[in-house]
């Protein structure tokens, strides 16, 4: 319909549909703090009342925001710094230091990190001062000097914070959360995990000296607001250059939240995961669909794309298996059936290999043993089996246990939709009795 | 310096006068003099080298006063090139206010303190100088001169050396009183300017001419008639003068004498490595010697002073001779010795005072000895180190322009000092000098920074004698003394505005509360402990433990504030305290390192400073008062071989160490659980044990917090108090929920009408912050992560055990999918399910490597998950 009409306008077309594909692409990876907060108003008032009061009074807090992945922790916590630093008095009185836990894996390298955030780097890094015990207590004594009233506030935020839990001692930690229950310089320390147990990690009396509050985001959002949610994340902005385009994208937009099988779709993707990221990525394969003469995203986009996320990665190595893999995957599957999960080893699979081929007359499928065991270490290769641990290594190859990585159902489901299946073979694996 | 262009406003501008003095090896320029010009040129004023001169700070009100010592032209410099190096005085505003009490006296409004720190940096941006001005000395019974107390006059009585008062040296005041009294006679000597040698008339000041000669001849290995002019008349000189006091002749006799002695070749040698510092020697003498020779023959002269005792026995015999003639100065003339030595040291302060006993001789010696061995450390430090150390400051410099940045300067250099490497001590009497640096107190150059003199730059090198063993350091002496700081704030922090921000201030932990309420017995045990320590001048251990919360480090602070305060009162004795913190420590042995920086500003690696410290707690007398040391978190200085435990329990034992070491953990039983027994018997049972605070404390401590005010109603205080007593007795909590209560009730009411906090506001932050999550978190899951929970547990009934593999638990959610008629998960979805509430902690998982064969168990009870699944 709109496609068609489109048509006769293609060129305007093309111009519209790589700024309307760079916007989304955009938000959708960026993760660029949108206008709206969705579900944690009360969490983003509390933090930034937090922040202020440490940037503009000087004091010292502490917290923690815990959430699962795709939550929204660090699009929180960056909405509130964005805001906090529009804030006349504040911009220039804070000093912030971002650390990661998964780039600062010890207090060596973290130390060094705040030293460059905090603009002393030039003073370390350089022989004469340079130990780990020098910049600890460099730091320290910087932070040291400074009070509640005079000393430019400084807001730490440690991303994955439960990988600092980890160091030895948790001597940054301590010293972080020791800063900020003491008359030094006014710090707030914000911790970003997804560990619901985050304070179990936490050494006695460094749990002591945190503060204890704890802010949870826990996608508490119902369907409604998800599906409002899809609307805002889809629609273009009122800046758009073509007005016109930009009406007629958002209409579409909204008659596909209206479109029953559009909302099955996300009903499905919502209740796999809560997760906005989850979101994201589908709408960003649906949105890699668009083209000039296919301008607009249409629920075939959309239900393909869940199609995708939701697909079963094994089950798609199976389709590209020759037939003797297909065949000793459908053996070991047998083996499995019979033995209970025991592991089985290369010898057992080629016996029952053999069984059915004897039990077919014709010998399309007798191939040489060493060839049986090539295609056996292709399917290691792939992981589809893997050796059972504990086994000894200078085992004869064609006696090592193995375990097979695929559930019943994903051999079944895979046989199904592999092209040029056999048909003995499919009836073989159907029954291994078959023959019968 | 890049702040240099900040303070421009109103420079005068800066020029040399007269030539230049090109040192051929040390590569700068001296000169004698400078002129100022003020802005708009209408006045110029010249200051001499000598003079003594006022020096830009911190405070306008009151510069620095200071004589010049030197003036020179340093290419180094990036950006002030004129130098300047000065010797120090210091005014009794500027001494640090814990030692002001020291002098014992009221001073007077103009006097000032000669400042015999070698550590002071004394190299100054010679732009900073900002005036001459006029100092008098007097003796220390003198009653300062009303009619001179004008502005731009100043009095020395008494040098400062950071540790106490002294009268100034009979040489030292000698020759200050010289200066101003000499100045006439210098000036109308240099009308004269007589190139006699050998003039009979020499009367004064013999010392040091006769010294200078030495130098010149034997460096030249032959005799050149020179008239010199011995700094100390110059530096009355009026500008433009190039004066020749009358008593600077030289004795030729002397000068051969000299030459014969048969160390003169090792003089030569010494000559060679002559320090720029040298430089710092009277200029005086270039007038008729070649001028680039002047410096290096000025070191060398030194040199021979130094060393050669022996050596110049002969010369030193003629000038005994010539003593009669020595008018001015009351020297006793039986010492051979002294002319050189005295002269030595003067070459600083150039001293027309001999030394009147042979047993000065070995007094000389000691305050050099002790210039040596603070300032070598910084003299000898590599090049490489110079630079880095030179980058450093300039970055530091760059960082924070501001306005004060004087300030900042000082403290850069303060901790440009901070870490230097650890003084390798090179000189041939180390035995002695390390004894001297050992006992220096730490406090000099922390101080000394506080003061923050020279503004610019720099470097304060030992405003001493630079010392006799030339170093081959090119360039002056590295800056000390400097803290790193966080950038202060533009805008002022802004105070409480109403009841709840006020409360919530005094509510936070780090508010120190003017007592600690319900830990009196606790403050009197161990106040008793360290006071009758101190009082008996023995060391001793105590152990104290707690759990965390309980207010032991704050007890143990609080006793230190008051003994401190007691120690001022003079009811116990002075002591020094040191706190080391385990959890500040990267590693035991540091503990070490700090302790000995702490004790001395020393820094050293683990294991010297470790040899050192032992050394200082176990040689008699090497402390002159008890050290208290107060080691938290005792447990992470636990090691293998406990070494390090081992050593901080056993100094105390040692009657000569006088040290009271405190050492408070978390564990009662930490000496029995964890220690050796030869460790926990030196650790001795002096226990003392912090209980949980009960809910009447805590009560207590919150009302005591909130005396003033009305922000909480009782029963909220009551509850909290409760609560956490319950729970862990920790007082941090306690003050932490009652802050965020205090939020709760300022968010939840309308603004303008913040009253007291309630008992539901205090649920609520107690709610907040105790209760845990996975139940809110099970809930907010999505429909396939409950079911994932689901099959869990089905699948945990069904085996009976409390772990599964990801494949069982499957087919139990493939199952329950298709009981319940929902599109069953493909296996990548579920083990995305699976890895996601792993990673939440919901449930224990192995690494997904495993992938259908990883390991599943639940982190919570199975009945908090069937309680959170059951309620939709």
């Amino acid at each position: 319909m709109s496609s068609r009409k489109s048509k006769s306008n293609n060129l305007i077309h093309t111009e519209y549909l790589s700024q309307v594909q760079r916007i989304l692409r955009e938000r959708f990876c960026n993760q660029t703090s949108h206008t709206n907060l969705f579900g944690i108003q009360v969490q983003y008032k509390h933090l930034i009342e937090l922040l202020k009061r440490t940037a503009i009074h000087g004091e010292s807090n502490s917290v923690l925001i815990i959430g699962p992945r795709g939550s929204g922790k660090s699009m929180l916590i960056n909405h509130a710094l964005k805001e906090l630093m529009e804030v006349e008095d504040v911009s220039e009185n804070v000093l912030q230091v971002h650390l990661n836990g998964l780039l600062q894996i010890n207090d060596k390298i973290a130390l060094k990190e705040i030293t460059r955030q905090l603009n002393l780097e030039n003073v370390i890094g350089d022989k004469v001062f340079g130990s780990f015990a020098e910049n600890l207590s460099f730091i320290l004594e910087a932070l040291k000097k400074g009070d509640r009233t005079n000393s430019c506030p400084v807001i730490f935020i440690l991303d994955e914070f439960d990988l600092f839990a980890h160091h030895r001692n948790q001597t940054l930690l301590y010293n972080l959360f020791d800063i900020s229950q003491s008359a030094q310089t006014p710090i707030a320390v914000i911790g970003l995990t997804c560990r619901l147990d985050i304070l179990e990690l936490l050494e006695k009396r460094v749990k002591s000296r945190f503060s204890h509050r704890q802010m949870h985001l826990m996608n508490s959002f119902g369907f409604p607001q998800y599906l409002k949610i899809f609307k805002e994340q889809l629609s273009l902005p009122t800046e758009f250059p073509d007005k016109l385009f930009a009406e007629k994208w958002n209409e579409n937009v909204q008659c596909l939240s209206e479109d029953t099988s559009v909302q099955e779709v996300l009903q499905k993707h919502f209740n796999v995961s809560k997760s906005l990221r989850s979101l994201h990525m589908l709408l960003m394969l649906a949105l890699s669909r668009v083209t000039t003469s296919h301008p607009f995203i249409t629920a075939a986009d959309l239900m393909e794309a869940n199609q995708l996320c939701s697909m079963d990665s094994k089950a798609n190595i199976v389709h590209g298996l020759s037939v003797l893999e297909i065949c000793l995957i459908i053996a070991m599957k047998h083996l499995n059936d019979i033995y209970e999960e025991e592991p089985f080893n290369f010898q057992m699979v080629y016996n029952e290999f053999q069984k059915f081929v004897q039990r077919k007359a014709h010998s399309v499928y007798n191939f040489e043993k060493p060839v049986v065991m090539k295609a056996f270490e292709h399917l290691q290769q792939l992981e589809l089996i893997r050796p059972v641990e504990r086994t000894s290594v200078n085992a004869q190859r064609e006696y090592q246990l193995m375990k097979l990585l695929l559930d019943n159902t994903q051999i079944m489901n895979a046989l199904q939709k592999y092209p040029n299946c056999p048909t003995d073979v499919r009836q073989w694996a159907t029954s291994s009795l078959s023959w019968l | 310096m890049a702040h240099c262009t900040t303070r421009l406003r109103s420079r005068p501008t800066y020029s040399w006068v007269g030539s230049p003095l090109l040192d051929q090896k040390l590569l700068y320029q001296t000169y004698k003099e400078m002129s100022v010009t003020s802005k708009g040129g209408s006045t110029e004023t010249r200051i001499h080298v000598g003079q003594f001169v006022l020096v830009e700070g911190n405070d306008d009100e009151n510069p620095y006063v200071a004589k010049l010592i030197e003036l020179f032209e340093d290419d180094s410099e990036p950006y002030c090139k004129k130098r300047a190096r000065v010797q120090w005085f210091i005014r009794f505003c500027e001494i640090s206010v814990s030692k002001q009490h020291l002098l014992g006296r009221k001073p007077d409004e103009q006097e000032i303190f000669w400042y015999d720190c070698p550590a002071c940096n004394s190299n100054i941006d010679a732009e900073t100088i900002s005036g001459p001005v006029q100092v008098i000395a007097l003796a220390p019974h003198e009653v300062l001169p009303t009619e001179l107390k004008n502005e731009k006059t100043f009095f020395v009585k008494l040098s400062w050396n950071e540790k106490n008062f002294k009268p100034l040296s009979p040489e030292l005041f000698a020759e200050l009183d010289k200066l101003q009294e000499g100045s006439p006679r210098c000036r109308e000597s240099m009308e004269t300017k007589n190139r006699s040698i050998n003039s009979p008339s020499r009367t004064t000041a013999k010392r040091s001419v006769e010294r200078i000669e030495l130098r010149h001849s034997t460096s030249k290995s032959h005799q050149i008639p020179t008239h010199l002019v011995t700094p100390r008349a110059r530096k009355r000189l009026e500008l433009g003068s190039l004066p020749v006091t009358p008593n600077t002749g030289i004795s030729q006799e002397t000068s051969q004498v000299s030459l014969d002695s048969p160390r003169r070749s090792k003089r030569k040698v010494a000559s060679e490595i002559t320090s720029p510092s040298k430089k710092s020697q009277p200029d005086g003498l270039q007038t008729s010697s070649p001028a680039p020779k002047a410096p290096e023959e000025t070191g060398e002269m030194r040199r021979s002073c130094a060393e050669q005792d022996e050596a110049s026995r002969e010369s030193r015999m003629v000038l005994r001779a010539r003593v009669p003639a020595l008018k001015t100065t009351e020297i006793s003339q039986e010492i051979t010795l002294d002319p050189i030595r005295g002269g030595k040291r003067s070459s600083v302060v150039p001293s027309v005072v001999l030394k009147p006993e042979v047993i000065r001789k070995r007094e000389a010696q000691t305050p050099e000895a002790q210039d040596e061995a603070v300032s070598t450390p910084h003299r000898i430090r590599r090049k490489t180190s110079l630079l880095t150390l030179k980058r450093i400051r300039q970055q530091l410099r760059f960082l924070d322009n501001r306005k004060n940045d004087q300030e900042e300067e000082g403290k850069s250099d303060k901790e440009e000092e901070e870490f230097l490497p650890a003084a390798e001590i090179t000189d041939s009497d180390s035995e002695e000098e390390e004894e001297e640096e050992a006992s220096t107190p730490p406090l000099p150059r922390r101080m000394r920074s506080c003061v923050s003199r020279s503004p610019h730059s720099a470097t304060k090198s030992s405003s001493h004698t630079p010392s006799k063993t030339p170093k081959k350091t090119p360039k002056p002496r590295t800056p000390h003394s400097a803290t790193p700081q966080i950038r202060s704030r533009n805008l002022a922090a802004r105070g409480p505005a109403s009841v709840l921000e006020e409360a919530r201030l005094s509510l936070h932990v780090s508010a120190v509360p003017d007592s600690l309420p319900c830990r009196e017995k606790e403050f009197q045990d161990i106040y008793n402990f360290v006071e009758s320590k101190l009082l008996d001048r023995t060391g001793g251990c105590m152990y104290i433990s707690g759990v965390p919360g309980t207010g032991k480090t704050a007890t143990v602070h609080e006793v230190m504030h008051c003994l401190r305060q007691a120690a001022h009162a003079n009811d116990v004795p002075p002591f020094q305290y040191i706190e080391v913190n385990g959890m500040k420590l990267t590693e035991p042995h540091q503990v070490y390192v700090q302790i000995l920086q702490k004790m001395t500003g020393q820094k050293a690696t683990a294991n010297h400073a470790a040899e050192l410290l032992a050394k200082r707690f176990r040689t008699p007398g090497s402390s002159q008062e008890t050290t208290v040391l107060l080691v938290d978190e005792l447990d992470l200085l636990w090691t293998q071989k406990q070494d390090v435990m081992y050593n901080l329990f056993d100094w105390p034992t040692h009657k000569e160490a006088r040290l009271v070491v405190l050492a408070i953990a978390n564990t009662m039983d930490l000496p029995e659980r964890i220690m050796m027994n030869r460790v926990a018997s030196r650790l001795g049972f002096t226990r003392m044990s912090f209980q949980p605070y009960t809910y009447r404390q805590l009560q207590q401590i919150l009302m005591s917090r909130l005396k003033h005010l009305k922000a909480f109603e009782d029963d909220a205080i009551q509850l909290v108090a409760r609560k956490v007593a319950a729970l862990s007795g920790d007082a941090r909590r306690c003050l932490d929920v009652c802050r965020r209560a205090t939020e709760i009730c300022e968010s939840s009411r309308e603004p303008g009408s913040p009253g007291p906090v309630t008992v539901a506001h205090l649920l609520k932050a107690v709610d907040e912050m105790f209760s845990s999550a996975y139940i809110t978190a099970i809930k907010n899951s999505s429909v396939m992560e409950q079911n994932f929970l689901r099959a869990i547990l089905a699948e945990f009934r069904r085996s009976g055990l409390e772990e599964a593999t990801f494949q069982q638990v499957y087919r139990q959610h493939v199952e329950l999918c298709r009981m319940e008629g929902l599109p069953y998960p493909t296996m990548s979805e579920a083990m995305a399910v699976c890895s996601r509430l792993g990673a939440c902690r919901l449930l224990l998982v192995e690494p997904s490597r495993h992938d259908l064969l990883l390991r599943v168990r639940l982190n919570i009870s199975q009945g908090d998950v069937l309680f959170a699944l059951k309620e939709e």
